[in-house]
């Protein structure tokens, strides 16, 4: 049986260039990128090709991928929200599709391996910051001390307040780069059941994952959800400071 | 059929029951559906709360591990940043279950209002 972790493994596809000695290339995991960014731009694409006034099965489907946002961001960041649309739903979008195609047999989820999800959590954690200075200057330092506290307390509350805001893009990152993993390797070790019982025992592995894919589809979902809504909240905090 | 109802009213009646009934039906479902979405929001509230608390310890630690090799002062300023993230890790939880629990708070007015008005 292979190992449950062997299909995080990055192979490189096409090697392109070095730089300073890192070898450049398409990896497994760049194809899925690329993969997920070609699917959605076919699915809002193609679904508003004829963007018509009743709008058909495939176009209501784009319809509500883009309400959804919207309301998302009017209800956790409101009107000041809807110059970020773009970005915030391009994230959900990446993200959504990045774990979806993943759970397609033989294909790679890219949203499992860390160095992604942090980066697009440090991007946020990046922007939100300069935006939330772009908006109250100096005064978004505030954040750090909470209103009515006596001011000795400072010495105690700015390290803790520092350290609460700067494990934001860690758990943002950990949360869905963990919950992708996990539901891999538990997929690939059942999987595994299955195969080393044969046809006497393996049913019962069988039927387990069957519920278990329900489930990763659920939590994929919810995942790209969490994500986003997570960043809409801090953009909240940023603009309007508590 | 007393005098001064108009023929065919009694007719009406039974539709409009049978129409009221369909109605209380739907939205009947409807509030089920919405059960349903409350159930995965809160797988969804659980796996950040957990995160939540670990993730400020990590970040606590590595600030003081950090600082410890830079300064020279090992292992004093790992042990401060590690009480330090382990405080922020129980704001954040705080927090996030408070900003839950206003969430419901608000949800539970506006279901109580909305029913006030159907009534």
């Amino acid at each position: 049986m292979a190992s449950p972790l062997q299909q995080f493994e990055i192979k490189t596809l096409t090697p392109l260039f070095e730089i300073g000695g890192t070898p450049i290339g398409i990896t497994n995991s760049a194809l899925a990128m690329i993969a997920a960014v070609g699917v959605v731009s076919l699915f809002l694409g193609l679904g508003m090709r004829r963007a018509a006034l009743v709008p058909g099965r495939w176009q209501s489907m784009v319809e509500l991928s883009y309400e959804f946002i919207a309301n998302m961001l009017r209800e956790n960041v409101g009107s000041e929200g809807r110059r970020y649309f773009p970005f915030v739903f391009s994230l959900f979008m990446f993200v959504l599709f990045g774990n979806l195609l993943g759970m397609i047999p033989y294909s790679f989820t890219f949203t499992s391996h860390l160095a992604v999800t942090f980066v697009m959590a440090a991007v946020v954690f990046v922007a939100v910051t300069i935006i939330g200075f772009a908006h109250h200057g100096l005064h978004y330092f505030r954040m750090l001390f909470p209103h009515g506290a006596p001011l000795w307390t400072a010495v105690i509350l700015v390290p803790i307040e520092l350290v609460s805001y700067l494990s934001r893009p860690i758990s943002l990152s950990v949360r869905l780069f963990a919950n992708m993993t996990v539901g891999h390797v538990m997929l690939k070790v059942l999987a595994g059941f299955v195969v080393a019982l044969g046809l006497i025992g393996g049913w019962l592995p069988l039927a387990a994952l069957v519920g278990i894919t329900a489930l990763e589809l659920l939590i994929a979902v919810l995942q790209a959800y969490i994500f986003t809504i997570l960043s809409c909240i801090y953009l909240n905090d940023a603009i309007h400071m508590h | 059929m007393s005098e001064h109802q108009p023929p065919g009213s009694s007719d009406f009646d039974a539709r409009l029951r049978a129409a009221r009934e369909a109605q209380a039906e739907l939205s009947g479902k409807k509030a089920e559906a919405r059960g349903d979405r409350q159930s995965s929001e809160k797988i969804g509230i659980g796996m950040r709360i957990a995160l939540e608390l670990v993730a400020g310890v990590i970040v606590g630690t590595a600030i003081g591990l950090g600082l410890d090799y830079w300064l020279g002062t090992k292992p004093w300023l790992m042990i401060v940043f590690f009480v330090v993230g382990s405080a922020a890790g129980f704001m954040n939880v705080i927090r996030t279950a408070k900003a839950y629990d206003r969430r419901m708070a608000e949800q539970k007015a506006a279901e109580a209002a909305r029913r006030q008005n159907e009534g």
